[in-house]
């Protein structure tokens, strides 16, 4: 099948890069020094959610975008080629999301296997894994919308960055502002709201819950948690984040479709 | 062969083609020649499906396209400006594009060796000259003995020797029956290889005829020098005007009084 040739050759490419070697390292080195010296296996993994929130849009954002503008002559010379571009747009997407997420998943599962689970229990370590990888398939999917909407190179790039500010540091910021303007009104469903157009936040909430560590939650996943309990919770971030995926890789690939080379 | 009727395609408020037809036949070798501006890459690329048409239909070996990506089975395409993934290998790449095609018809390797490409296959791309990147798409384009051939450009960035294989190559495929489809500036190198001159003016097909039609019927021995000639005598063109009828237009006259040259469908 034409995707599957296409991610072949795009895996090559990809791994012959060593900016993803290094972010597995990267992984790999925290991950070990955070089991090492960071006392138990809970509060490594407590702090590699920090990481992962922060660190994993970040990457796919930046790393999605940078690599679909520098091939794009080369997925011109594809579609000239007697290739369907929605296989193409397959083919491209899981080439570029599996290398980062597996070099993420692996390089932080290394050490836990390494020093025989590190005293954490399975649940929590598959949830922070499964999270990095779905977040790094979305934020991937969000770069491919942005790559291919925006011509020049220079305003991707930027718009990519203003996106990952916004679902990190601004969504916060604004949420503490709300707090404190309409601290006098009912915020809960507003709130609620705003979560579930963060799949970061969604992200965080749904990992903090399975931890127990209400303290760490903040106003938005208290109120989730209060709303919903866990396990309903659990299901509602669930479906909100595969329409965080579903979404942009829709409209990533009606772009794709429709534009002019 | 290739039919294209009505083509329309604009840019935003930018028109660029404006109704054009033409037709591109087998067993020759069709240069599409214009000023820069007036829709010669846009129109290679409607016909290689990059580009999507506002209006008008494109007809490939018999089969009008909507949509189709197949045909593209039947055409070989070297791009102006090659670019390729930098850590492939050319041999990776070439063996991508044949995994996605099938060749029934064989592999053509000639030009690979006529180039003398071998040691260069296996060094990543981006250790390779701008030259040697255009050898490699000429390779690509050639290889799967397509019966369509879009050259963008192509000697631009060959040495000599890698001219003249070129060259040889586009007239043995010419001799063989298939159509061969080159956009270029250099005059002389249409004048060589050209049996057939398409010349675009603001979207649409301004005059059409043969090479030594063209050159007889002006009273020119070079073919520069020839349509120079034409080009003077035709309207001032200018990009920023839109599609326009062409009948109000002086210097029609030149035209209408030369059996040879068959252009102006101005409709």
């Amino acid at each position: 099948m034409t995707t599957a040739k296409i991610i072949k050759y795009e895996l090559s490419d990809i791994l012959r890069s060593k900016w993803v070697l290094f972010y597995g390292l990267f992984f790999l080195l925290m991950t070990e020094a955070l089991l090492r010296f960071g006392g138990s296996g809970e509060k490594a993994l407590l702090s590699l959610v920090n990481v992962v929130l922060i660190l994993i849009p970040l990457v796919g954002i930046l790393f999605g975008t940078m690599y679909l503008y520098s091939s794009r002559e080369f997925v011109v010379l594809l579609l000239t080629q007697p290739v369907n571009r929605r296989a193409l747009f397959a083919g491209l997407y899981c080439g570029l999301a599996l290398p980062l997420a597996l070099s993420f998943a692996l390089g932080v599962l290394a050490p836990f296997v390494f020093h025989a689970g590190g005293g954490v229990a399975l649940q929590p370590l598959l949830m922070l894994l499964t999270s990095g990888v779905w977040l790094t398939c979305i934020f991937v999917a969000i770069a491919f919308m942005i790559a291919i909407r925006f011509e020049d190179r220079v305003k991707g790039l930027g718009a990519a960055v203003m996106v990952w500010l916004l679902f990190t540091l601004l969504y916060d910021g604004g949420v503490l502002v709300l707090l404190h303007v309409f601290a006098d009104y009912p915020l809960e469903k507003p709130v609620l709201g705003l979560m579930i157009l963060n799949p970061v936040d969604l992200t965080r909430v749904a990992l903090l819950m399975n931890f127990d560590i209400a303290a760490l939650m903040g106003y938005t996943g208290a109120v989730f948690e209060r709303f919903f309990g866990s396990h309903l919770g659990l299901l509602v971030a669930a479906l909100s984040l595969t329409m965080w995926l579903a979404g942009p890789l829709y409209a990533g690939l009606r772009l794709f479709v429709r534009k002019d080379f | 062969m290739i039919k294209i009727s009505g083509l329309q395609k604009s840019f935003g408020a930018r028109p660029v083609l404006c109704g054009l037809d033409v037709h591109l036949a087998s067993g020759r070798v069709t240069a599409i020649v214009g000023p820069n501006g007036t829709g010669k890459t846009t129109l290679i690329k409607c016909i290689l499906g990059l580009t999507h048409a506002d209006g008008g239909s494109l007809t490939v070996n018999g089969k009008q396209l909507n949509g189709d990506w197949m045909y593209r089975e039947h055409i070989g395409y070297m791009p102006q400006y090659a670019h390729y993934p930098e850590n492939l290998s050319a041999r990776e790449v070439i063996r991508l594009v044949k995994d996605l095609r099938n060749h029934p018809a064989g592999l053509d390797e000639e030009l690979e060796s006529a180039f003398a490409l071998s040691d260069e296959l296996d060094k990543p791309l981006r250790a390779l000259s701008g030259g040697t990147r255009q050898k490699v798409s000429a390779v690509i384009a050639f290889l799967f003995q397509p019966r369509i051939l879009f050259l963008d450009e192509p000697t631009a960035g060959l040495d000599p020797l890698a001219s003249s294989v070129l060259k040889d190559k586009i007239m043995q495929v010419r001799d063989e029956g298939r159509t061969v489809v080159l956009t270029s500036h250099i005059m002389s190198e249409i004048e060589e290889l050209a049996d057939r001159i398409v010349f675009l003016l603001d979207g649409k097909v301004w005059f059409e005829g043969d090479t030594e039609a063209v050159k007889r019927d002006t009273g020119e021995e070079r073919l520069e020098r020839a349509v120079a000639h034409l080009m003077r005598r035709g309207p001032n063109f200018n990009p920023a005007i839109r599609c326009r009828d062409v009948e109000a237009i002086e210097g029609r006259d030149i035209y209408s009084k030369s059996p040879s040259l068959t252009a102006f469908r101005f409709s």
